[in-house]
């Protein structure tokens, strides 16, 4: 235990300031399928650094999921293909890895939460047994001492009567408490990177804040990198420390979370914030950006985004917008905003 | 799970007397008179006949016998040949070869089936699926008489490997052709289910964690995907090895192996009642047991069954 908490944070150490932990650059996936090339990700770049929450978001079909597959090299391959881009961690391009070293990645330097634990967990195996196996397989850990981890564990995500139940099987507990076994599963090694898939999606209102305070204070605690995969702008608000919008493979647009939330410089974020129900509206039209999200068999020319803008200009459906800094109305540089809109500048100052 | 035990235990009793009863008349109403039989074409002594008849009992009412024949069981004894055996040793000759017989094919098809399944249903549509379909088709269709003709030809005729027709029934190694004749229609079957099986958990939510955790991928089939894929595989098994305890009259038969088909087969083409009834009360019994081995055995593979 020791030793493994040792090397992480001989190796935290060695990173050298300003270089982020993962940084995914130019990215593009495609889908082979019989229908058609679908491009589910073209050319997204986006960073995080050791104890920062990046908040990713999107609609179904964003390519926000099959990025983070990408990165943790789970996606089907094929359909899938990653046609061009690299992924550095700690400077190191995974994708030109070889099958081990990637696997040994995976789950001990990079850990995944999924959306639904219950099908995500493996039904006929104990909790016990599932978390354990980290220990077991990374570790080389006896069976004994890896069900004491897994109670260890289990005790750290607040499980009542973890060594009572350390031999129950998935089913037998609540949503909340499997999401919470499978926050356990990704800590087990602690990474340094944690990437969450919709984590709280799939659980009550009141049992999603639970979780997502407790995910927060576990990444604070062991001071990890967390790339937060959501389309739901309310989880973010509290947790992210910044924010990347991603439409039809894209992003369109980063921002610290408090800055995007004011401020945003994209129509498509305005549209995403306007249509979040809020309580000083109650008896009003919920808000809905129109049409639907893209086919990426037949993504449209020019912006993406361009059918459904309220503002869309010729230029728009022509030609596809590059990710502009954003600057402020003197045009002094805003830290780490970036817009892929021609007409950011009224969107944002308009 | 002890009360689960219980109760599948008592409902046992019922289906074994119903069962009992039911063939008990069936092979009473067989046409002919087995005593008379005896005589073969001759004319029956009437005094010698009936002295015959009143030995085996066969000269009180049906009702009577029946009476008869189910306290004689449930003290333990099942009886008497035409010939004066006792049906008990008869059993006890023909069910170890039946035993060992019906093992080895289970193994095989077990082994083999699930095997080709597992391969087939992880390379989905590549050739050696398609190749294991082809195969498994034939299996299927190929009538059993002719598969054990073939195998004799093939084995025993052209390279000689063994003899055409097993001369000691209680040897494992010339039991082994027999049984993979035996054994190669539900072989057919396993491999296709765990092909389907294996081909659907694949896709499994759990399956892609088991990757992201960083197992390696003999730990993501072995331990993953085979404990799930192999829940309604052994539920056909179980079944299937009560099945082939029962013995095989065809296979048995072709290979001249002296098991409870051959037994069976001959004691109901000389009309013995009380040898036929005493074999479908062993196997009812063997086919009970191996249900309920099958039902606790799927509490084990999946712990969402549970059983009060």
């Amino acid at each position: 235990m020791t030793t493994a908490l040792e090397k992480t944070t001989a190796a935290k150490d060695r990173l050298v300031p300003g270089t982020p932990l993962l940084e995914v650059r130019d990215l593009h996936v495609e889908f082979k399928t019989r229908d058609g090339v679908a491009k589910a990700v073209n050319g997204v770049n986006y960073s995080v650094a050791a104890g920062e929450t990046l908040a990713v978001l999107g609609e179904s079909g964003s390519g926000k999921s099959v990025t983070a597959q990408t990165i943790m090299g789970i996606l089907d391959m094929p359909p899938g293909r990653v046609t061009a881009g690299e992924i550095l961690f700690r400077g190191q391009d995974m994708l030109k890895m070889s099958n081990e070293q990637r696997r040994k990645i995976r789950g001990r330097k990079i850990a995944m939460i999924f959306q639904d634990a219950l099908s995500s967990l493996n039904p006929v195996l104990s909790v016990g047994y599932q978390l354990g196996e980290m220990f077991r397989v990374h570790e080389g850990a006896s069976r004994k001492e890896a069900k004491a981890k897994a109670i260890e564990l289990m005790d750290r995500v607040r499980i009542p009567a973890a060594a009572q139940r350390v031999n129950d099987f998935p089913h037998q507990f609540s949503g909340g408490m499997r999401q919470r076994i499978m926050i356990a599963m990704a800590l087990a090694l602690e990474p340094d990177l944690i990437i969450a898939d919709e984590p709280t999606t799939a659980l009550d209102v009141t049992v999603q804040a639970q979780v997502m305070d407790l995910l927060a204070e576990l990444q604070a605690e062991y001071h990890m990198g967390l790339i937060l995969i959501t389309h739901d702008l309310g989880v973010v608000a509290d947790v992210a420390d910044k924010i990347a919008v991603m439409y039809a493979g894209r992003i369109v647009e980063t921002a610290p979370v408090h800055e995007l939330y004011a401020r945003p410089a994209h129509p498509y974020t305005k549209g995403l914030l306007r249509s979040i129900p809020r309580l000083d509206q109650k008896g009003e039209e919920l808000y809905a950006i129109k049409g639907l999200p893209p086919n990426l068999y037949k993504v449209p020319a020019g912006c993406a985004f361009n059918p459904r803008c309220d503002v869309a200009t010729d230029l728009c459906r022509t030609e596809i917008p590059a990710l502009h800094q954003v600057t402020d109305r003197d045009g002094a540089e805003l830290a780490g905003r970036k817009s892929a809109c021609h007409l950011w500048k009224e969107t944002l100052h308009g | 799970m002890g009360r689960f035990v219980a109760r599948r235990l008592l409902q046992m009793i019922p289906v074994f007397l119903g069962t009992v009863t039911i063939i008990f008349f069936m092979t009473r109403m067989l046409p002919g008179d087995p005593a008379a039989a005896m005589w073969g074409d001759k004319a029956a002594d009437p005094a010698q006949l009936a002295a015959f008849k009143h030995r085996m009992g066969l000269d009180v009412s049906i009702g009577r016998q029946y009476l008869n024949y189910m306290g004689d069981l449930l003290t333990g004894n099942f009886g008497e040949t035409m010939a004066g055996r006792k049906v008990i040793d008869v059993i006890g000759e023909a069910l170890p070869v039946t035993v060992r017989l019906a093992l080895l094919a289970f193994v095989f098809e077990l082994v083999v089936g699930v095997t080709i399944g597992l391969f087939s249903g992880l390379r989905r549509g590549k050739a050696f699926d398609k190749s294991a379909l082809v195969l498994t088709l034939l299996l299927i269709s190929i009538p059993v008489p002719v598969l054990g003709f073939i195998f004799q030809n093939v084995f025993a005729i052209q390279l000689k490997w063994i003899t055409p027709t097993v001369q000691d029934s209680m040897n494992l190694g010339q039991l082994i052709l027999p049984a993979v004749v035996l054994g190669s229609i539900s072989l057919a079957y396993v491999a296709r289910l765990t092909r389907t099986s294996i081909a659907e958990n694949l896709k499994a939510d759990y399956m892609r964690t088991a990757v992201a955790k960083g197992l390696p991928r003999r730990k993501v089939i072995g331990t993953h995907l085979l404990r799930n894929s192999m829940i309604p595989v052994v539920t056909f098994l179980g079944t299937d090895l009560g099945a082939l305890m029962g013995g095989a009259i065809v296979t048995e038969g072709i290979f001249n192996v002296k098991g409870v088909g051959n037994a069976l087969y001959h004691a109901i083409n000389l009309n013995e009642g009380a040898t036929v009834s005493g074999f479908v009360v062993v196997l009812v019994l063997v086919y009970l047991a191996a249900s309920l081995i099958v039902d606790l055995l799927y509490a084990v593979l999946d712990p969402r069954i549970r059983y009060a």
